[in-house]
């Protein structure tokens, strides 16, 4: 084998000792987590993934992030795309600088906005919901989708517009039937990070939830730091965080490398 | 109608007002005034922003966030770029590297915060147990190194492979004529990343410079989960500072340090995008 093939095996194996050490915890009896440190479970058990299921906090917190998710990904894709397209095919008035402006939100830490989006959302009547963590999320979402999508369209030559506006296509079903079909893999990539970043957000997901919006991640937060953590539940909570991301990145491995090879930048 | 490119971002710009402009503005506005909760607000012009500009933690916070992001910068693109040379360029092995480097990015924050306490706790945890056979006592609680060191590994863990598919993107880029070009003219290993790859790969890495910059410098989660900011100070980054503000309802001050920490980090990536443009225009 050559040299860099066995340097790449050695990276990709400690890059997983953490997940791996994840799995086994939550494998593991109480018992033995406290007791010894062990590189394989003596004893393996099922009882934390069968606890998690069956409560209905957890339950219910799992379908609550997934939906958050999902309502936030499909709203930054509706306003994205077309934002990414009118950076893509036209130079406009004040074009860069909207596009930076764009940029700098990506940039703002969450903890900036807790209190704002608080008071914001209290008088739109959605605090507590899954449409308030989804808005707040475009936060950094909708820059990013911009940012890779602009990418992919860029690569799409504008010869294609004009043929098929020669050819009698209405804008819309050229749009529907042409152009979004080309870009297809770009907006799995999109979907892909967006998801990614939405779901691993915690502290915008934590300041807008008290109970019936409540997220996994926070849920998760509350066993830790406490006395006495179940060390095992909350491995077990956090191998079934990284499963519904694992399944999308499944989807999209072809797409993903090509994700930001192209772009504004 | 070159103007019409507005027209299309319209749903864009709607969903940032709510979900940016508004609640940015509203940071700016309690920035000038003086909050407490139950009395009316009253205004104070720039002086919460003396406050801020005047406090030795705010300084420290300051310092230390930028060390930490200029350390993570420093080993994390250079890794990236390494580990991305190493990835095979097609065949089955592809496809399995790319969902392998997917999998830490999907992890929530506060997962990757419960697996750093598995392996830090000093009950539990795998490094005290291993390192105390060298006679050191590792402890995160404790000792400020240990904490700080302990984070920027989780960080280097958790986002090199960030660095990694952006940079393989950028080399599957590479049409194969430039190689062979290098090679007919018979140049060594080096001279071919530097005067082929490297520049070609320039937009990536600006990429990945400024996301990794922007991204290292909100850390929040995991100094919270490790230590909560401790021991002392020692990992009370900038974000820390801002939500400790704003958790104590100190609202003008948390909103004056929010905005001179989006001056520092616009200025900084703009600086970093200016440089990053403007070196070795001539390689290419």
């Amino acid at each position: 084998m050559k040299k860099r093939t066995i340097a790449l095996i050695i990276y990709f194996i400690i890059l997983f000792v953490p997940i791996y050490w994840m799995v086994i915890t939550s494998v593991k009896t109480d018992n033995e987590i406290l007791r010894e440190l062990t590189f394989f479970p003596k004893q393996i058990t099922f009882q934390n993934y069968g606890e998690i299921f069956e409560s209905p906090i957890w339950r219910g917190s799992f379908a609550n992030s997934l939906s958050y998710v999902f309502i936030n990904v499909l709203i930054t894709l509706m306003a994205a795309i077309p934002g990414a397209y009118a950076f893509s095919r036209w130079k406009f008035l004040g074009s860069n600088q909207l596009f930076f402006w764009l940029l700098t939100n990506r940039m703002a830490p969450a903890a900036v906005f807790m209190v704002p989006f608080t008071e914001l959302y209290y008088i739109l009547h959605i605090y507590d919901t899954c449409w308030a963590v989804a808005l707040a999320h475009c936060l950094f979402n909708i820059p990013l989708a911009i940012w890779i999508l602009e990418g992919f369209m860029s690569g799409i030559p504008k010869e294609i517009d004009e043929t098929a506006m020669v050819d009698g296509y209405s804008f819309p079903r050229f749009f529907y039937k042409i152009f979004l079909p080309l870009i297809g893999s770009g907006i799995g990539v999109t979907a892909f990070f967006c998801f990614t970043f939405s779901w691993v957000e915690l502290v915008l997901a934590k300041a807008l939830t008290v109970t019936n919006a409540k997220p996994v991640v926070v849920t998760l937060t509350v066993g830790i730091g406490a006395e006495g953590v179940r060390w095992g539940l909350m491995a077990a909570a956090g191998v079934l965080t990284i499963i519904p991301g694992a399944i999308v990145v499944y989807f999209v491995r072809n797409y993903m490398a090509k994700g930001f090879a192209l772009g504004r930048v | 109608m070159k103007n019409k490119g507005w027209l299309f971002l319209i749903p864009a710009l709607l969903l940032m007002s709510v979900s940016a402009f508004i609640p940015l503005m509203t940071v700016v506005n309690y920035s000038l005034h003086y909050i407490f909760s139950g009395s009316a607000p009253t205004f104070v012009g720039l002086e919460n922003y003396v406050e801020v500009l005047n406090e030795p933690n705010f300084h420290d916070a300051l310092i230390r966030q930028l060390i930490f992001s200029f350390m993570v910068l420093l080993v994390e693109i250079p890794l990236g770029i390494l580990i991305a040379l190493a990835m095979p360029r097609q065949g089955f092995g592809v496809a399995i590297s790319l969902v392998l480097l997917g999998i830490p990015l999907l992890i929530p924050y506060n997962v990757v915060g419960i697996i750093a306490r598995l392996f830090t706790q000093s009950d539990i945890g795998a490094i005290p147990h291993f390192i105390s056979m060298f006679n050191y006592d590792y402890n995160v609680a404790l000792h400020s190194a240990d904490a700080i060191l302990t984070i920027f590994f989780i960080d280097v863990w958790h986002w090199t492979p960030l660095v990694v598919l952006l940079t393989y993107a950028g080399l599957q880029a590479i049409p194969d004529a430039y190689y062979q070009a290098a090679q007919i003219d018979g140049a060594s290993t080096w001279s071919t990343f530097r005067y082929v790859t490297l520049p070609k790969l320039k937009p990536v890495l600006i990429l990945g410079v400024l996301l990794r910059f922007m991204d290292s410098f909100k850390i929040y989660a995991e100094p919270l989960l490790l230590t909560g900011g401790g021991p002392g100070n020692a990992t009370t980054f900038l974000s820390l500072h801002v939500a400790r503000k704003a958790e104590s309802y100190e609202l003008g001050y948390a909103g004056a340090v929010s905005v001179i920490y989006l001056v520092i980090v616009i200025a900084f990536s703009y600086l970093f995008y200016q440089v990053m443009t403007h070196i070795g225009k001539g390689d290419q």
